[in-house]
């Protein structure tokens, strides 16, 4: 077992433990940066959409996961990110500014729509998020001469520093420009958790009775967890877009919706590492599946079975299992691992006994 | 002046009086005891001040302030701190956490130089610690910085509690209940630091207490509450003789 004794206050300030735990981050940035060198063409497409899910996963991690806001609705937020990002690129903005503008308009979009939303709570909150996901395929119809309504729109590559980056063409390019915006959005997301204001996500999160015991605004707050949220997540719809290719009303359904929220609840709640460990599942699932299908196709006579929803299906099932085996999600499991081999053998069952936390009812009095 | 003045408060959930027309002050570097049946509207007292609930009647001023003017989250600012019957701490962050939380009365930065980390945000961030680790020092919490709210026994959330009030730097400490479900043990160090938090800390204590031997031990002087309304007001020994908070206690039949 390493112990890490604490010697001075920056210690708990640095967002690593130690220079051993700093070295393994260090490494694993290399490994992914390098990539492209170790990849062919299809996986590091894969691995590029794992990264994009993973940012949107940060975004509605901020919200969800550590200021307790459920939200269905950010697939609206993903199509607002991507539609500001093309319609801003094909009025002749560069994607330099188009792309930061993309999440600065959905993150104040989600803001204001954070208004109405302060009052609920829970599964009010998640069901009116939920009808905006649902709206928002209206609104791309109904302002077809910008959206491009029912036929959707294109992008083509972008110029970015006299470069041209395409999903296809460049694919080398996409996947760095798409890890650099990960690695910022990452250290912005550990920034602000060492800071008040991420702490007062959390309060407000646990309980929003003593954060406004300790001066923290419950409103100011919430308007503020949703409006980062919301601009990452426009960050990421703007990378889906490009990754796609081509999108109209229809592709960012309630269904991404409802993926999003599943994957960072597999993922662990209240983590970044959820976020990505989430985006994991979410990214490589249907590989997995299809895999999978082939195999149990050939076992039943060559032809592959073809079942609809069967992935949506699967994944509800993980999900189950999740909430019911494991609510810390995948990150949580890799903690106790992790405990267990560090203090080996002095690991004990109920190390991570799940407590009973109390009724939240008649608590004020 | 009082430090905190109550005057002529009355409170009514539906047909039921919690508080009512109860008026008393609260004066600079006391500890000043609240005791009644449960039920009594105690806790509905520190709400009020708290500003969760808005009076029916009256004037609650705090060190000069009209208290009745300010939002939830701004009583925090003027100085005041508090405690909850039924522990409500930030469980699932660590006790460290949840003292740094009690500094953000205290924030300076914003959300651009928190983003950054700016060295103004690190600087103020090393600040806090500070400030928090004299807390830790001070109630004994070492043990405890890094763990899990969730994964506390009961005693030591309470000392939490206590400890992440006072890392507001409070003028005036509420305390509701602060020995409740604690061993003899710990309801004796909570003794002492109660006494050390007025003494050493110089802060004003209001508290909210059913063991009698804590009040008399360490208060100044006594409020005894029934059905929202004051029965006796002095020190601790007169009002455990006084014949109204007898018969409170012991009921009508005696
Ligand atoms: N939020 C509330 N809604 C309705 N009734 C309440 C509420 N809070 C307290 N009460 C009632 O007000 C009375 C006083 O409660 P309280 O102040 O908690 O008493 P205690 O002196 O035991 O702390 C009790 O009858 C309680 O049931
Ligand atoms: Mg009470």
């Amino acid at each position: 077992m390493r112990i890490v004794f604490k010697t001075d206050y920056m210690q708990d300030i640095r967002p690593w433990k130690d220079g051993y735990q700093l070295s393994l981050y260090l490494i694993l940035l290399a490994v992914v940066f390098a990539a492209p060198w170790i990849l062919d063409v299809f996986y590091l497409g894969e691995l590029t959409n794992v990264l994009i899910w993973a940012i949107a996963g940060m975004g509605l991690m901020v919200l969800t996961g550590h200021t307790g806001q459920a939200s269905l609705g950010h697939a609206a937020f993903l199509a607002f990110g991507c539609y500001s990002n093309v319609i801003l690129l094909e009025a002749g903005v560069p994607f330099i500014l188009a792309f930061p503008l993309a999440g600065v308009i959905t993150g104040i979009i989600g803001a204001l729509v954070a208004i109405p939303a302060l009052r609920l709570h829970g599964i009010y909150l998640a069901i009116f998020t939920l009808a905006m996901s649902i709206l928002v395929d209206d609104i791309i119809v109904l302002t077809e001469p910008w959206s491009g309504g029912v036929s959707g729109k294109y992008i083509a590559g972008i110029d970015l520093f006299g470069l041209s980056i395409d999903r296809w063409g460049t694919p080398m390019l996409f996947y760095w420009l798409v890890l650099a915006v990960t690695v910022i959005v990452a250290l912005g997301y550990i920034n602000l958790l060492r800071s008040p204001l991420g702490r007062s996500f959390i309060a407000v999160r646990d309980s929003e009775v003593s954060a406004q015991a300790m001066g923290v605004d419950i409103a100011r707050t919430k308007t503020i967890s949703f409006g980062l949220s919301c601009m990452v997540t426009g960050w990421a719809g703007a990378f889906m877009g490009m990754f796609a290719g081509a999108f109209n009303n229809e592709t960012f359904s309630v269904v991404i919706s409802i993926e999003l929220l599943m994957m960072i609840v597999i993922g662990g709640l209240g983590s970044i590492h959820g976020a990505f460990f989430g985006a994991i599942v979410i990214g490589f699932l249907p590989q997995f599946l299809s895999i999978a299908k082939e195999y149990v196709g050939a076992l039943f006579g060559g032809s592959t079975v073809a079942i609809p929803g069967l992935e949506f299906g699967i994944f509800g099932m993980i999900l189950i299992a999740f909430i019911l085996f494991e609510p810390m999600g995948i990150y949580g499991r890799w903690l106790k691992i992790r405990t267990f081999f560090e203090l080996f053998p002095f690991y004990r069952k109920d190390m991570f006994k799940r407590q009973k936390s109390y009724l939240k009812t008649e608590r004020l009095r | 002046m009082s430090l905190l003045e109550i005057e002529n408060v009355t409170l009514k959930f539906g047909g039921l009086t919690a508080v009512d027309n109860l008026s008393f002050t609260v004066e600079e570097g006391e500890v000043f005891a609240i005791v009644g049946p449960n039920g009594a509207g105690k806790s509905t007292v520190f709400n009020l001040i708290s500003r969760f609930y808005d009076p029916y009647a009256g004037q609650i001023r705090f060190d000069g302030h009209n208290l009745l003017e300010v939002k939830p989250s701004g009583v925090a600012a003027y100085g005041v701190a508090r405690t909850f019957q039924n522990i409500e701490l930030f469980e699932h962050a660590t006790v460290l956490q949840n003292l740094l939380v009690g500094r953000h009365r205290h924030r300076k930065t914003n959300l651009f130089s928190e983003i950054l980390f700016t060295p103004s945000a690190r600087r103020q961030e090393l600040e806090n610690r500070e400030k928090v680790e004299e807390v830790i020092d001070f109630l004994d919490l070492q043990a405890y910085r890094d763990k899990m709210i969730a994964g506390l026994p009961y005693g030591v959330r309470k000392v939490v509690e206590v400890a992440r009030a006072l890392s507001t730097d409070p003028k005036l400490l509420l305390l509701d209940e602060p020995a409740s479900g604690l061993s003899v043990e710990e309801t004796t160090d909570m003794r002492w630091w109660i006494d050390d938090i007025r003494r050493q800390m110089g802060i004003t204590v209001l508290m909210v207490e059913h063991d009698m031997g804590l009040v008399s031990g360490v208060s100044d002087r006594v409020l005894a509450m029934a059905d929202g309304a004051k029965l006796a007001l002095g020190t601790p020994a007169e009002v455990q003789s006084h014949p109204a908070v007898i018969e409170a206690y012991l009921g009508k039949a005696s």
